[in-house]
This record gives structure tokens, sequence and C-alpha cells, in this order.
């Protein structure tokens, strides 16, 4: 029991602490405004936000690449100014672009990556590594012979070259096929389930539903939100009724009119928004309310919104 | 101090001497071996020799500056740019290695592979000119000392360049000529006294002076002087790449 609430106190503490980030570049140009935001130790965390919005200069920063106007960040507890060495030795980044060594081959790269963070040579984690990433076949290959896909493997069997407990994907799956996006995720919730933690940007909404535990959604430099998915879903999730009639409609019956309903572009079908939390649907007083009217339902159906649509409303409203 | 790192750096950075071998060794020491020819046999026929030292192999440890002094420039200077022009810069920038570290595995590729092609030069006079080393000890301290400030300045110029022309502009425009300005074929004494000073605000006079002292014990300046000079400007690089670092010029937005 102990070593159970012990577990759930670990997975609640934070890996990554940012506080009052921001960042201004040379420009002037503000692209992080006084961000403050937790990442949770072994979640997998989704990071949302349309192009521009912060999302790379975020990560840029945690992981040494962009130097904060200022805030703070900690990384296990270790500040990545002051103690960076600690801090970005617990840290794997798989970068958005594909920057490669086009000249080295595979096994060459990885093993350098891991020589960069001070790790021994262990030719047995580099090749379980690269197996599955499915690369194992390629480790003798130049990089500029690969295919766009296997590129991004290579990424991020450097990222994991060295064991890091915090993985960075900055839109991993950009250029994969499907089936190889799927061998990807499987990776990725192996990890997971070793402990390591993910934050991933994607533009792959439906990805980010299917993976995350929480989401964030950055947007013009601020973070808008932080939720478990679940949660979210929950509270901004709404859910949509249709009915297709039987006869066409000019106007609303009046008996309709205490319901929020809209009547489709074709005249013979009614829309109706509701609420999965509240206590009332209302949907059973409608289909009620609809025979009273006389109207007749040849079909209908209802559908859930994905967090897709959750997050354009999230960003939209704030343009 | 994270060794692994700077190893990994540094046998990355020989590995891509290995891969272009004709370009990184074959190239230059061919190259040295026409001035041989050129200036050593058609030119040293007339000038039988300098302050007692036979044409051919006066301009010996002049040669061996010249290569030591371009090569070590553009080796760095590559070896640093191509990073950043392919964007895996990034990764060097997110490993726990200290500004220190990625110095001495990239300067300290860049130096080697110029000391061992110096080395393949000095080989390779042998083959065509008597020659003796007065000072090796001397001779060694100058090559070393000269590699790795000239890689310093290659990584500089590294950092600095934001495109191809910038990054043969210093090596091309400044240092060879220099270079051929510093003494390589002829001591400055020769030179009407104007010029002899003019020539002592060009750095590179130092160097041929000094290393060409521990070989024939002739120079144009005293050897102090030489060494105190090339330790100077080892100072203004390492100074300038320490300030480069410091404010993350180039590298870190």
């Amino acid at each position: 029991m102990a070593a159970a609430t012990l577990l759930k106190f670990l997975a609640m503490q934070s890996i990554i602490s940012v506080t009052n980030l921001s960042k201004r570049y040379a420009s002037g140009f503000e692209a992080l405004k006084r961000i403050n935001l937790d990442i949770h130790r072994g979640e997998i965390f989704a990071l949302l936000g349309p192009n521009g919005a912060g999302k790379t200069t975020l990560i840029g920063i945690i992981c040494g690449i962009l130097v904060p106007s200022a805030g703070k960040v900690t990384v296990d507890s270790h500040d990545i100014i002051t103690d960076y060495r600690a801090a970005r030795s617990l840290i794997g980044l798989v970068p958005q672009e594909l920057h490669t060594d086009a000249f080295e081959s595979v096994w060459a790269t990885v093993s350098f990556s891991r020589g960069l963070f001070n790790k021994p040579k262990n030719p047995a984690y580099i090749e379980k590594v690269l197996r599955a990433l499915s690369l194992w076949d390629k480790k003798d290959d130049k990089i500029m012979t690969l295919s766009g896909g296997m590129k991004r493997r290579v990424l991020i069997a450097k990222a994991l070259s060295h064991e890091p407990q915090v993985l960075f994907l900055d839109e991993p799956t950009a250029g994969v096929d499907v089936e190889l996006r799927k061998d990807m995720w499987q990776v990725v919730r192996d990890l997971r389930d070793s402990g390591v933690t993910i934050i991933l940007t994607t533009h792959y909404i439906e990805e980010a539903e299917d993976m995350a535990d929480r989401i964030g959604v950055i947007n013009k430099g601020g973070i808008i939100l932080v939720e478990e998915k679940a949660e979210l879903m929950r509270k901004l999730g709404k859910k949509q009724l249709t009915l297709q009639l039987q006869q066409q409609l000019h106007a609303l019956p009046a008996e309709l009119s205490a319901f929020k309903l809209t009547i489709g572009e074709d005249g013979s079908t009614l829309i109706y928004n509701y609420d999965t939390k509240a206590e009332r649907t209302g949907v059973a007083t409608l289909l009620g309310e609809l025979s009273r009217a006389g109207l007749r339902i040849r079909d209908l159906q209802t559908t859930q919104s994905s967090l897709e649509d959750i997050f354009v409303g999230l960003v939209s409203d704030r343009q | 101090m994270n060794l692994k790192a700077v190893q990994a750096i540094y046998n990355f950075e020989m590995a891509r001497t290995r891969r272009t071998i004709w370009q990184s060794i074959v190239s230059p020491v061919l190259s040295t071996s026409l001035y041989f020819v050129v200036f050593g046999a058609a030119i040293g026929s007339r000038i039988t020799e300098i302050e007692g030292v036979p044409y051919g192999s006066f301009i010996v440890p002049g040669l061996i500056m010249l290569t030591l002094l371009t090569q070590s420039t553009m080796n760095a200077s590559f070896g640093i740019y191509f990073p950043r022009f392919t964007g895996t810069i990034y990764e060097i920038l997110s490993a726990p290695v200290s500004p220190f570290e990625i110095v001495l595995g990239y300067v300290g590729a860049a130096a080697t592979k110029s000391i061992i092609l110096g080395l393949i030069i000095l080989a390779t006079s042998w083959l065509f000119v008597p020659l003796r080393i007065e000072h090796p000890f001397w001779m060694v301290t100058f090559l070393v000392l000269t590699a790795a400030t000239f890689s310093l300045l290659g990584f500089i110029i590294g950092i600095w360049a934001d495109g191809f022309e910038k990054l043969q502009i210093v090596p091309l425009l400044i240092v060879t000529p220099l270079t051929f300005l510093g003494g390589t074929f002829y001591s400055t004494s020769v030179l009407p006294p104007v010029w002899q000073t003019i020539s002592l605000f060009n750095p590179v006079v130092y160097l041929i002076s000094g290393f060409r002292w521990s070989f024939f014990e002739i120079s144009d300046v005293s050897h102090t002087v030489s060494v105190g000079m090339t330790l100077l400007f080892l100072v203004v690089c390492l100074i300038t790449v320490w300030w480069m670092f410091k404010t993350g010029y180039k590298l870190k937005k």
C-alpha cells in the first residue's frame, strides 16, 4: 500500500518545471510570454499549438539550444543554466527538422550521440534501440541513402542513445508513412512504460488524443490550458445529435423553440448540441416534442467532438 | 569533465579526414611537393643559399608553415561550420558538453590533422633536400602551438561565417597572402628597411622565423619573440572563442 502511494507520489512529481519563462528574440518578437508549466514524471504530455505558437522555442530553451530572456527551468530539480550538465544528460531531443550527418553510417552517428552524453560504449544497447526502430538492417548504411521516414527514426535512435529520462519529440511523425508511424508510437508507449517522460508536439491531433496523458495548448507564446486528456474531453467535448426528418422545414415549430436547434442546409435535418456532463441532456424531451409537433424521424445519429475540434475551438476563440 | 564527448567529437572529425583522405592529406602534400619543384629546383638553382643554408632547405620550414596555417584554419572552420550549415549543431548544443570541451574536440582534431600533414611534408622534404633540425623540442613546440592557434582561428571563422564564401575569405584572402609575405620563400632581411618594418606587423613572420630557427638557427626575429607572439595570438583567439560561447554569438539565439 505504502509502495503504491509512493509510486503515485513520484508520478505526480514534476520532472520539468517551467516558471515565468519568457523569450524575446533580437528582432523584438516575443515568442514566449511568462510561461508556467509542470511536466509530470512518467507521463506523455502533448503540447499542441498552431505554427509559430512557441512550441519549438519552449523545447529549444529546455534543451539548451536557445537562451531564455527571463524565467527559470529545472529538469529533475537541476537548473538548465547553472546545472546544465545534469539537466541535459537527462534529456533526449528529436528535432522537427531532419538534421542528419549525411555521410555518416547509422551506427556511427548513434554511437557519436551516446559519446556526447558521456556514456560508455554499449553496442548491445545501441543494437536494441536500432532493432526497436527497425533500423538494424540499415546500421552500416550512410544516412544520405535513407528515406525521410528512416532518417526520422535515426534521429529518434540518436535521442535514445544515452538512455534519457525525458524525451522531447518535436513533430516525430511528420513525413512518416502510416505503418511506420504505428511502429514509432509503439516504441513511444514502451518508453513510457519503462518510466521515460515524453513531451511531444504533433500536427496529427488524433495521435495526441490517442497517446497523451495530458494536453497543453499553447498559442501566441502563452499557455492557454493544461489538462488531463480525459478531463479535457469531458469538460470541453460536446455531443451532437443529428436528426433526419421525413419532411422539409422552413422554420422551427413553436413547440421546439425551447431547444437550441439548427436546421440543416437541406432543410430536412435538425442538429442538436448537448452537454454530456449535464444532469439532463434534453434528448428524451426533444424527441417527445418532435412527435407532438408532428415531425417524423427517418434516422438519427450522435457524434462526439474530437480533440481536434476542441483544439480548433480553443485556438480560434483567442485569435 | 565530459571526456567522452571530447573523444566523440575528435573521433568524428578524424573520421571525416579519413573519409576525404585525397582532399585532406594527398592534395596538400602534392601541392607542397610542387612548391619544392618550382621554387626549390627551378629558382633554387639561381639562389644557391641564404645565410649559409641551401635555398631548397631554407624554404622547408616556410612551406610546412604555409600548409600548417592554411590547413589548420580551413579544417577547423569547416569542422564547426558544417554542423551549423546542416543543423546538426543542435545535438552539440543540447548535450552536457562545456564550451571548452567542444573547442577541445574540434580544435584538437583540426590541429592533429595539420600536425600530421606538417610531419608528412617534413618527411617528404627529406627526399628532395638535405635537412637538419638543430632544436627538435622547439620545432615540435612551434608546430603544435601554431597548429593549435590557427585551428582556433579557424574555429572562430567557422562560427562567424554565414556562408561558404565567408568561410573561404579569411584563409584565402588573408592567411595565404600573409604567409607568402611572411618569409616563406625568403628572409625578410633581404627586403628594403621600410618593408622590413612593415613585415613586423605580419604575425606570420614570427611563426616562420621561429620555426626556421628551430631547424637552422637562423631567424628574422629572436625565437623568444616568436614564441611570445605565437602565445599572444593564441591568447587572443582563446579570448575570442570564450566571448563567442559566453554571448552565444551565432550559436544560440
